[in-house]
């Protein structure tokens, strides 16, 4: 500890102003934080502050994806060895995803660090950890065969056009990650979408179709609810299994770090709008997918992921209390609208949240202006 | 049977270091007199270097409202008076000579004479400073007609002392005090009181309408208990008084002097006996600390509690309008891995360490701020520790903005600083809300003025 200190005290007046290294200030600045707690006292207000800071609420939430993720990188071994019909022992397959998937995780965070980075640098403030969860997010919500050039571009664009330009986390207006995903989903299709994409070095006979596409194929997929709660079928890297998610999701409503609020509503949204295409089954017979239990819709394709670690985002919700039941409510509802009853997409979770992030705003507006008039009212009863 | 409010949101810091409850009284040589105690006062000096001054003299007046007057706490000689830049002063230091000689003011007959009277013997003896007005948490102003006035008789805070304890003995001046405010206020008084307490001072108190208040910090601080009991809308003006002042204020009229006397708790980890002192007001400190320090530096003297108070140095003075002293240790220290690595020394709001395991454990916290200044990211956190019908996050982003109209709309004028003190202790973005607010107050009240 003392010998990290004292090279970072070695290298602290190269990076101060007027040092040779002035432009890695902002770099030097995040590793030093990120080893020592800043020796920052308190010099206005109050004189003691709580132990918490971004770094630790944000950590938190890496650790609530590291179950998703942990099994996203066996499953992506898995679906290689069953697509190509070997056996394989649970390490093989864990090796192999671990294998395809890390570089994707090192892209994403090499790539949007370096532009926080130098945005921190420009800006003159600190580097904000909003990336180490977006960092993660991203190539959790990728097709595994995603090439890595594909990723860096992502990344670098999210960043700055979702975030940085609107003036860094805390700013931004919609998800960061999601953003990403969608950026990808229009500009690269053939690399997010259709049956080739999901599975890596597929076998040609294998369908590799993800239990969605299907659906809305007109097809019901070979999976019983089981598979759906244990996630070993086809699809994004961090969203198919239910149970890790779940863990996750434990994780971050024990410690208060996501709003049990928004989840609860997203899910009570996507759980409705299923149960309303279920009532109009009977009348359209052709289209299977509206008879889907609605339950199953929860458990499938990107609902969960989405309603754990996407819509959560505090920055990106509502801000109210009553606004986050309206905020998470109708972007569930929406996600399983978007999904069923298109014909392009077979998934409507990213959609659905993006259009409910750029009308959370709208939402605390009303909320806040219920408030607002309370107080006039009371002003005008009394005078 | 008083009616009762229960306060559900909020916290109770637990700190090691609470005042034992015995008094000892302490004789200071210096006091001093400080005008950044008030916001947006500027002092116009009455006396200069040299002079004799007794108990009850016009020391320094208010630029902007020359009636309004500050008084020597004790008698003796203006030693110093100390400036910072641009010559704005900072502390009007007087050498007490022992002697407790003092301004007698004449109150014969006072219960029969008009409030008007009553008034300008409160401005003349320096007492009238005690009055507070909200909306801007200012003193108040003699001509206005306050729609009520509010007293908080106890105090929640981390530390804070035992308002019961401090009262003790003042039973017949709080209640003269409040008689004498019925008058001048000419409107309701509500007294807000801790559920449990049984001190008479307060239940028995005539002329008020007593309240009872229940649950965690800030349920004492007196702008929750208005905004609970008749919330401030815009244009109206509420007075409120510490009940030792209160006791000030009673003392006045049946003494016919300025009783400077006060007792304050010293508190604090870093305090080796921690108890209760009657000292005169604006005494220093270091003769309440002499001997009576765990360690020999890094540490940090506040005037006040740990979530309001004014950092003194180890030569100050206690402020104005507190009573009491709380010495913690500094936080220079960098902690390796502070972020990750969950501390028992550390206390948190969040479930994200592991205090919440320890919810009996007193705490040693020192000043270091854990963490840096970010945006807001984290939402409905400030709500948790806000028991006000009132956006906070908001309220704070319109201020950021400087739009008045939507700062009066979120409610600015039923705030004042200590109320945000929770909010900016729990702050995950480490942003510096109580000047904030103090910010925005200003903004309003120069636009209103």
């Amino acid at each position: 500890m003392k010998a990290i200190r004292d090279i970072l005290d070695s290298i602290k007046p190269h990076v101060q102003k007027g040092g040779k290294f002035h432009a890695l200030h902002s770099f030097y600045d995040a590793i030093d934080t990120l080893m020592f707690v800043p020796g920052t006292t308190t010099s206005k207000g109050s004189h003691i502050r709580d132990g918490v800071d971004m770094k630790r609420t944000m950590f938190v939430v890496v650790i609530a994806l590291i179950p998703a993720l942990l099994f996203g990188m066996w499953n992506v071994g898995a679906m290689h060895f069953v697509s190509n019909g070997y056996e394989a022992t649970f390490l093989q397959s864990f090796w192999y995803g671990f294998i395809e998937v890390l570089p994707l995780i090192v892209v994403s965070y090499g790539v949007g660090l370096t532009v926080e980075i130098i945005f921190a640098q420009f800006r003159g403030h600190e580097v904000n950890e909003g990336f180490f969860v977006s960092g993660m997010l991203i190539p959790l919500v990728l097709p595994v065969t995603t090439p890595l050039w594909v990723v860096a571009i992502a990344v670098a664009f999210a960043v700055v056009f979702s975030k940085e330009v609107f003036g860094g986390t805390g700013m931004n207006l919609v998800n960061p990650a999601l953003f990403a995903r969608a950026f990808l989903f229009f500009a690269y299709p053939s690399f997010m979408s259709g049956d080739f994409v999901w599975i890596s070095e597929k076998a040609d006979a294998f369908s590799g179709a993800t239990p969605l596409a299907e659906l809305a194929a007109g097809n019901t997929p070979n999976l019983s609810v089981l598979d759906m709660l244990i996630g070993n079928y086809s699809g994004s890297i961090g969203e198919s299994s239910f149970i890790a998610i779940a863990i996750g999701a434990a994780i971050l409503l024990f410690t208060g770090v996501a709003s049990w609020k928004v989840m609860t509503s997203f899910f009570l949204g996507g759980l409705g709008m299923g149960l309303l295409l279920n009532v109009f089954a009977g009348s359209f017979p052709d289209n299977s997918y509206l008879a889907l239990p609605a339950f199953q819709h929860l458990l499938l394709g990107g609902f969960a992921f989405g309603g754990v670690f996407m819509i959560t985002d505090p920055v990106t919700a509502a801000q109210t209390e009553t606004g986050k039941w309206i905020y998470g409510f109708l972007a569930g509802f929406l996600a399983i609208m978007v999904r069923v009853l298109n014909p392009a997409y077979p998934e409507g979770v990213m959609l659905a949240i993006l259009l409910m992030n750029v009308f959370a705003p709208t939402i605390d507006y009303y909320v806040v202006d219920s408030n607002i008039n309370k107080r006039l009212k009371r002003a005008k009863v009394k005078a | 049977m008083t009616k009762q409010i229960k306060i559900k949101r909020g916290l109770d810091i637990k700190l090691m270091g609470k005042a034992e409850e015995k008094l000892q009284t302490i004789k200071s040589k210096r006091y001093a007199l400080k005008p950044t105690d008030f916001h947006g006062l500027f002092p116009k000096l009455l006396v200069k270097v040299g002079d004799q001054v007794q108990r009850g003299t016009p020391v320094y007046s208010d630029k902007n409202r020359d009636y309004i007057k500050f008084t020597s706490p004790v008698s003796g000689v203006v030693a110093d008076i100390v400036r910072g830049e641009k010559r704005k002063i900072f502390e009007i230091i007087i050498e007490s000579d022992g002697s407790d000689s003092f301004v007698k003011f004449d109150v014969a007959d006072y219960k029969s004479k008009s409030a008007e009277t009553l008034k300008s013997l409160l401005v003349e003896s320096g007492i009238w400073a005690y009055i507070r007005q909200r909306p801007y948490n200012v003193v108040a102003n003699p001509i206005d007609k306050p729609n009520a006035i509010f007293i908080s008789a106890f105090d929640t805070a981390p530390l804070a002392a035992n308002v019961d304890f401090t009262m003790q003995g003042k039973k017949e001046a709080f209640q003269a005090g409040i008689n004498a405010l019925s008058k001048i206020g000419n409107c309701k008084i509500y007294l807000g009181i801790n559920s449990q307490t049984r001190c008479e001072t307060f239940t028995q108190a005539q002329g008020v309408e007593v309240i009872g208040f229940d649950g965690p910090h800030p349920a004492g601080n007196v702008g929750i208990q208005i905004h609970h009991v008749s919330p401030i809308n815009k244009g109206d003006i509420y007075w409120t008084v510490q009940p030792q002042d209160v006791a000030t204020i009673g003392n006045l009229f049946l003494k016919g002097q300025y009783d400077s006397q006060l007792n304050i708790a010293v508190c604090g980890s870093e305090v080796k006996n921690p108890q209760y002192y009657t000292v005169n007001r604006g005494s220093e400190v270091a003769p309440l600390l002499k001997d009576n320090l765990k360690v020999e530096d890094n540490f940090r003297i506040i005037s006040g509690n740990v979530l309001t108070g004014t950092k003194v140095e180890k030569t100050g003075f206690i402020s104005f309008y507190h009573n009491s002293l709380t010495i913690i240790p500094e936080g220079f220290k960098r902690d390796f891995m502070g972020w990750l690595i969950p501390s028992p020394e550390k206390h948190s709001f969040y479930r994200t360490s592991l205090s919440w395991l320890m919810p009996n454990k007193e705490y040693r916290l020192n000043t270091n701020i854990n963490g840096g200044e970010r945006a807001f990211v984290f939402t409905g956190e400030m709500e948790k520790v806000f028991p006000m019908n009132i956006y906070p996050m908001q309220l704070l982003k319109s201020i950021i903005v400087e739009d008045i109209d939507q700062m009066e709309q979120l409610g600015i004028y039923e705030v004042v600083e200590e109320d945000f003190a929770l909010c900016e202790y729990i702050s995950t973005s480490k942003i510096e809300i109580q000047d904030l607010i103090r910010q925005g107050l200003d903004m309003v009240r120069k636009e209103m003025s």
